[in-house]
């Protein structure tokens, strides 16, 4: 089923996801000024970025909710269409900060929704119950309950996505993406709010899929998450991509940090911040989101 | 949503021991006055209650129940059955598996409030207390009895506001043997037909009767969902699904059998239609989740289609289709009219969607009743309509006439009844079948969350329009039919609001006050909106602001509807979840995060 994560980890990397000179503005506001990035095959890719950055404008520019006011998106060469299902049908699957699942939906209801795209019976077919009906509907099952397993949810497949504690929503939403068969996944904070047991679980799952091929593309406030967990981040501030390059780079960046917490105060150690401003911003995110 | 716990609701009671009740008897005493109440309640109907005729249903006759006696007799059998049921009695343990009180409680209730209702509409009506007979104050003592007897009976919270719930947990029942199953669901589609058919046959004249006949059917519905009835039912229902449907209709098939007037079978009919339209609804409304108030235009569109058709002489165009041409062109024009609407509109969300299918609603009446040659293009004929639609022809049968079948006379009516029930047929097996697909849990999920939903890869607009269309063309179905069986289409019925099936609000209504995304909810929804007004008729113009406060007390006591979805029950009603989640959070989840971070 999963025809299009056929990359391996041996292949040479492709790119998936260029995003060019990408701004967005809403009236006089610059929410994202001329960002660029792209996302290569196998690669799980991090954006960081105070609050109020554009991180998730950015993200919206990417599927579809907001038509970039400059700049083109192109996914494996063709630029995107500016609608959401026409992104998610190409093959960009997302999940949202605020978890957004069909609450009053079962689990497995909730993936199959995610299999939408990729099937294609209609109303007639609904009514006429044919076995060509019979069989995409077993199928987008099989599919579903395999994604589960997956995620580890497949003893709650006949739960109501409201009754899932707030982990196991995050795991379901991104079973729901991964449903669509996707070559890129967005991931929208998907730590938010968890414990650190919970992190870990996350991490785990997201190399889980960037083996299956899949690349990510990943928004997330814990740093200690983002820098073990990407080969590539970078930071938005204002608007503006700031840097890009390895986690070392990056967490090693004066101007990364001075965004998150202020310009240092004159003749303060130089060193030394930088190493433990990182960390530090941890806890202030988390706060915010708790 | 929010993941409060739930608790505060009920205190726990204890497992065994239920304290006393709220009046402080002993055990017998209160157990020996709820059968007493409920015999005593019984017998009386035997007796005279009044001693002249004037009163509705002659109740002055000894030995020979009639009107409100027969009521009461049911409710005191009821009583005494679950008076009964409490104690060990063989036989008896499946009416009240939890052996709770409440059912007792509630069934007393039904006997009380029909016996005192009956002796105060006596009084009332023919102007005083020397109107009644002894049975009549046998019947009053007797229900006050029972009453206090189930007031007497041990109770879990020994407070009031306790005894109209229904218990937490059911006991596991082994499930009887298939055929056994089969036969119980047979019974209850016979006990169904049976109520319908005899509030149905109640004389428009005697309200007194009809509102008894109500009240014994909420208060004794509401005993038998505290016993946990209803539960054990539906859960027998999905497992016979095909069966249980089969026999609704079966049931459905039978009523014209079981009334001697053909204006009761009018009466079916109607409320057959009112309740397949309202069906159609419940896909824009109750799946997608889109408020649509101008949905009855559609039922007008397909029954002006049909009636232009028909080769009726005031009909614009001059040619008759055979009927099955007829239906199609209504199912056509109706999904035609559908798409033009739906089009423009469903860009809209929430409010902003209501209003304009308001307004398209109210457009298409107008515009009905202009095209009458003088204020524009003769079409319609204007307010006048187009009248003279000549009845059906299938295969030689005509239904206009009335046909003997096996010693029963079926009427015109009851032939387009049968029509009728074919068609509701169509629209309930299109209904199951869309609603549990891919097609189907796209239209759930745009209710749930439309952003959401597109971002999953669904073509909102798209699927949005489907619904739209389909829910048009069941209800231009339903139209061609309706045109047949009033013999003219006027401008009138069409509206938003009105005294009278079908409007849009009605439609509304019935969607929301049976139950939204069910195919038993908008049914009995059409059947109390219709039924209601029809044999009440002393409420006359008081009957929108008893509708609406009735509405209002629904949306207060239970805004899932009667017959309750089961998503929509787990929304309102966040206790007794089917599905709580049985591990929580891993251990050491809040509060260890700041510290470890």
């Amino acid at each position: 089923m999963s025809d299009t994560a056929t990359a391996t980890p041996d292949a040479p990397p492709t790119t998936v996801l260029q995003a060019t000179d990408v701004t967005m503005r809403f009236g006089g506001l610059t929410a994202v000024r001329s960002v660029d990035l792209t996302v290569n095959s196998g690669e799980i890719v991090g954006l960081i970025g105070p609050n109020g950055a554009g991180k998730t404008t950015f993200f919206n520019c990417l599927t579809g909710l907001y038509v970039p006011t400059e700049g083109k998106v192109t996914y494996r060469g063709t630029v995107l269409p500016p609608k959401p299902h026409l992104v998610t049908k190409a093959g960009i699957a997302r999940t949202f900060q605020n978890i957004r699942l069909f609450a009053n939906m079962t689990v497995l209801e909730n993936v199959l929704i995610g299999r939408h795209t990729r099937t294609k019976e209609g109303l007639w077919s609904a009514i006429l119950r044919g076995p060509g009906f019979r069989n995409a509907e077993a199928a987008s099952r099989a599919r579903a309950m395999e994604l589960l397993e997956f995620t580890g949810l497949q003893h709650k497949a006949d739960h109501l996505a409201r009754n899932l504690p707030y982990g196991e929503q995050r795991k379901l939403e991104i079973a729901r993406a991964l449903a669509s068969d996707p070559g890129l996944l967005l991931l929208d904070e998907p730590t938010a709010g968890m414990n650190p047991q919970e992190t870990r679980a996350t991490e785990e799952l997201v190399f889980a899929v960037r083996d299956q091929g899949i690349a990510v593309l990943v928004i997330e406030h814990d740093m200690r998450f983002i820098f073990n967990l990407c080969d590539r981040v970078a930071c938005l501030v204002q608007g503006e991509k700031l840097v890009e390059g390895t986690p070392e780079v990056v967490q090693a960046d004066e101007r990364v940090v001075a965004a998150y917490l202020g310009t240092p105060y004159e003749g303060a150690p130089d060193e030394g911040t930088a190493a433990e401003g990182i960390p530090a911003e941890t806890e202030a995110t988390d706060g915010d989101h708790q | 949503m929010t993941t409060t716990a739930t608790t505060g609701n009920t205190p726990a009671p204890a497992a065994e021991g239920p304290g006393p009740g709220v009046l402080p008897l002993p055990e017998t005493a209160a157990d020996a006055l709820v059968l007493l109440g409920g015999l005593a309640t019984v017998v009386s109907a035997f007796m005279s209650w009044t001693w002249t005729s004037d009163f509705p249903g002659d109740l002055t006759v000894y030995g020979y129940p009639a009107g409100l006696q027969i009521i009461a007799i049911v409710g005191g059998v009821l009583t005494v059955l679950f008076g009964l049921s409490r104690k060990h009695v063989r036989g008896l343990a499946w009416l009240n598996p939890a052996r709770a009180t409440n059912p007792v409680f509630l069934a007393a209730l039904s006997a009380f409030v029909v016996t005192w209702f009956a002796a105060l509409a006596i009084a009332v009506d023919l102007g005083g207390l020397v109107n009644l007979d002894p049975g009549a104050y046998v019947a009053v003592v007797g229900g006050l009895l029972a009453l206090l007897g189930a007031l007497g009976l041990p109770h879990a919270e020994g407070r009031l506001r306790g005894y109209f719930g229904k218990p937490d947990h059911l006991p596991r029942a082994a499930l009887p043997a298939p055929w056994l199953q089969r036969l119980l669901i047979t019974l209850c589609a016979a006990l169904a037909l049976l109520a319908f058919s005899y509030g149905i046959g109640i004389n428009d004249d005697d309200s007194e009767t009809f509102i008894g006949f109500a009240l014994l059917v909420v208060f004794a519905a509401w005993a038998l969902n505290a016993a946990g009835l209803f539960e054990r039912f539906s859960e027998l229902n999905a497992r016979h699904q095909g069966f249980a449907t089969g026999m609704a209709f079966l049931a459905a098939v039978a009523f014209p059998f079981t009334q001697s007037d053909d204006h009761n079978a009018n009466l079916g009919v109607n409320i057959l239609i009112f309740g397949t339209v309202a069906l159609g609804l419940n896909i824009v409304v109750g799946l997608t989740g889109l408020l649509d108030l101008g949905y009855v235009a559609f039922l007008g569109v397909g029954a002006y289609a049909a009636a232009l058709v028909s080769g009726s002489q005031y009909s614009s165009i001059h040619i008759q289709f055979p009927f099955w041409a007829a239906a199609l062109t209504g199912m056509a024009a109706s999904l035609v009219f559908g798409v033009l609407i739906g089009a423009p509109t469903l860009r809209l969300r929430g409010d902003y969607l209501a209003i304009v299918t308001l307004g398209f609603g109210e457009i298409f009446r107008i515009a009905v009743n202009n095209l009458d040659g003088s204020s524009g293009p003769d079409v319609t004929n204007g307010p006048n309509g187009i009248s003279n639609i000549p009845d059906l022809k299938l295969f030689g049968f005509n239904f206009g006439e009335g046909h003997d079948i096996g010693g029963f006379t079926i009427g015109r009516f009851a032939n387009y009844f049968f029509l009728m029930l074919l068609f509701t047929a169509i629209v309930v097996f299109v209904f199951k079948r869309a609603a549990d697909s891919r097609i189907g849990r796209s239209w759930v999920a745009i209710r749930e969350d439309e952003t959401a939903a597109t971002a999953m890869g669904i073509n909102g607009f798209r699927v949005k329009l489907i619904a739209f269309a389909l829910g048009a063309t069941l209800a231009g179905l339903a139209g061609t039919v309706s045109a047949h069986v009033t013999y003219s289409v006027v401008p009138t019925p069409y509206q938003f609001a009105g005294a009278a099936p079908p409007n849009s609000a009605f439609l509304l209504a019935a969607v929301v006050l049976g139950g939204m995304g069910t195919v038993g909810g908008p049914i009995l929804g059409a059947v109390l909106l219709y039924l209601i007004p029809e044999k009440l008729g002393f409420l006359q113009n008081y009957e929108l602001l008893a509708f609406g406060i009735a509405l209002i007390l629904l949306m207060r006591f239970r805004p899932e509807g009667i017959i309750p979805n089961r998503r929509r029950q787990l929304e309102f009603h966040e206790t007794g979840q089917l599905d709580v989640p049985e591990d929580g959070l891993p251990p050491g989840t809040v509060g260890a995060t700041k510290a470890e971070a």
